[in-house]
């Protein structure tokens, strides 16, 4: 089972039940549970709607966009029925935190989604966990069942003439894709993940042809708590338009791997060193990738930078899925790099051309650069191939495989020069035989 | 709703489908977890549990089988009665994945998506499963094994040949 951790720098938001036992509906209520919904009926979804942008709260998925805002674009009139969709597909590499919220705190994803669905007029919400989180996902259905139960879903929700709401939980059956919005209404629908073109975006023309809000866990989760404590409160507890705060996964080299809630704009090189604990092993720092495999590497000297989607953004990265893993000094880049692309080159859809090949290519050629076989102009052509990629593409996966590995060549350059005229830096990991014909 | 006479499923699982298919606007909207539950059942997605699947959502074998083909998780062939699964991925690797992948290898005697001749096990070196901040991870079919030493590795294996590995579907 997972750890919980703690530290004294956290912010104990999202977090605050967990480790109580919330996955029980009573101790739920106890924790203030269902209060927030109760207020949002009452007030109407304007308040809701005003109430999540004086948040500040940004998608916590990695896209980081307004989540009152992408609730406001929602047509009020729609003649098609209008959905919510949560979005716990979590599949980013270094990413675990919906893991750990399913798991602890599962009824408030379910009071998010009522709280969202009350927002944009929706009577029925979607829990899409991914298929290799079956044990979250039987924790979800209970605590489903459990607030039908009690009224709290369904027809006439606490008592009220004319509220109805229903969640259905799905799982998926393992694609990194389908945690791609459009690619995931399409799963949902019963189809191979592949992206949708847009626009339409999913607020106009989303699942089933209807309008729909679709949000990470994470981001659905925050809701009930910013409803009680307020937006303005709640967007003071992070830095200048980043509200809150979020679920930061530290893993890789450090000494307290795990799940720690920090004040958004939290300072990496302290989440690094004070929070987990530093680095394994007393060894040195070299390089950390921020916010989940996609986003672009940041070297030992860049990381004195505040965590939230600006200040990533300033510093040449991104705040992603929050999921921060980090390198000590033992490790290849070159390695590093040919690894985090065989997961994209194998996850690939296909859809897209600029990313199948690009993908592939861009694998294939490290692979030669790994097994001694490199040339001057690998690094080139590496750069060109992921260069190429960026914005060509109906989903972001392509972007999302392009960004680090141009991280990888531009800040490591002179290690894969050096990787290729045979002085090769760091401890390798992977064998020859495991590239070939392993599960990448 | 089809009415499906000679279902392959037990009485359970294909009361489960009755239900599950009410449940979305299209009914086409339960194939991917028909799919993996059916798979968990029988153990792969057979050419029966496609026929079936067809039927019940008034698709051809071919919308199903196209869909199939895209999740990695399901499998035309079946796989050991515990699927060890060892991720390999970017927090794992440098927790010592690769050196857990390599040692189950050894110990079970096997390959990448190869089945143990007892068909007790089968591996599979997989992507990222969510227990980056508890590396080295895997599964053994649903279950979560954590913080994975080669020797912890062992007493699972152990643990599941005893019968007494908790076997979550």
């Amino acid at each position: 089972m997972p750890t919980l951790v703690s530290h004294p720098d956290e912010v104990r938001v999202l977090s605050r039940r967990f480790g109580q036992g919330a996955a029980d509906i009573n101790k739920y209520i106890e924790l203030d549970g269902y209060k927030a919904v109760q207020q949002a009926i009452a007030e109407g979804p304007d308040w809701i709607i005003s109430t999540m942008k004086a948040s500040g709260l940004r998608g916590r998925g990695g896209a980081g966009f307004p989540t009152g805002m992408k609730w406001s674009f929602v047509p009020k009139q729609s003649e098609k029925p209008k959905y919510v969709l949560v979005n716990g597909d979590e599949s980013e590499p270094g990413t675990c935190k919906d893991h750990v919220i399913f798991r602890e705190d599962p009824h408030a994803v379910i009071e998010g989604t009522m709280i969202a669905g009350l927002a944009i007029g929706s009577k029925l919400g979607f829990i899409y966990l991914r298929g290799e989180y079956r044990y979250l996902l039987k924790i979800v259905e209970k605590a489903v069942a459990d607030a039908y139960a009690k009224g709290f879903l369904g027809k006439n929700i606490f008592g009220k003439e004319g509220v109805d709401f229903d969640i259905v939980t799905q799982t998926g059956a393992g694609a990194y894709e389908v945690g791609e919005e459009s690619a995931l209404m399409e799963s949902l629908e019963g189809k191979r993940g592949v992206p949708r073109i847009k626009p339409p975006f999913p607020a106009v023309v989303g699942l089933y042809g209807g309008p729909t809000v679709i949000n990470n866990a994470e981001t659905i989760a925050s809701a009930p708590h910013i409803l009680l404590m307020g937006g303005e409160a709640y967007a003071k507890i992070g830095s200048e338009r980043n509200g809150g705060t979020r679920l930061f996964g530290i893993s890789g080299h450090v000494e307290r791997p795990g799940v720690y809630e920090l004040p958004m704009g939290y300072n990496l090189k302290k989440a690094i060193y004070d929070v987990a604990g530093g680095i394994k092993d007393g060894k040195n720092l070299k390089a950390v990738v921020p916010g989940g495999a996609s986003c672009p590497v940041l070297t030992a000297d860049e990381i004195d930078v505040g965590l939230d989607f600006d200040q990533m953004g300033k510093a040449g990265t991104m705040l992603g899925s929050g999921g921060i893993v980090v390198l000590d000094e033992t490790v290849s880049i070159v390695e590093f790099a040919l690894r985090t692309i065989a997961f994209y080159q194998h996850e690939s859809c296909g859809w897209c051309i600029p990313c199948r090949e690009g993908t592939d290519w861009i694998k294939k050629t490290l692979t030669r650069v790994y097994n001694g076989g490199g040339n001057k102009k690998d690094v080139d052509n590496v750069q060109y191939l992921a260069e190429n990629m960026m914005g060509r593409t109906f989903c972001p996966l392509g972007d999302a495989a392009a960004m680090p590995t141009l991280g990888f060549v531009k800040k490591f350059r002179k290690e894969f020069e050096e990787y290729i005229a045979g002085n090769k830096a760091g401890t390798p990991i992977i064998t020859v035989e495991q590239l070939v014909g392993a599960g990448h | 709703m089809s009415e499906i006479t000679n279902t392959i499923f037990s009485p359970e699982l294909a009361a489960r489908f009755d239900k599950l298919v009410t449940l979305y606007p299209l009914k086409r909207s339960a194939l991917v977890p028909m799919l993996l539950y059916a798979q968990d059942e029988v153990g792969y997605v057979s050419d029966a549990v496609v026929t079936e699947i067809a039927e019940r959502l008034d698709l051809l074998e071919l919308d199903v089988r196209n869909v199939l083909s895209y999740y990695s998780m399901l499998r035309t062939k079946p796989a050991g009665k515990y699927n060890v699964q060892v991720c390999t991925n970017i927090s794992c690797m440098l927790r010592g994945g690769y050196e857990i992948l390599n040692h189950c290898k050894a110990k079970l005697g096997i390959g990448h998506k190869e089945v143990t001749r007892d068909g007790m096990f089968s591996l599979e070196e997989v992507e990222c499963i969510g227990a980056c901040c508890w590396a080295p991870a895997m599964q053994v079919n649903y279950d979560f094994h954590e913080n994975l030493t080669p020797a912890k590795c062992d007493s699972i294996f152990q643990m599941y040949r005893d019968g007494k590995g908790k076997d979550e579907k």
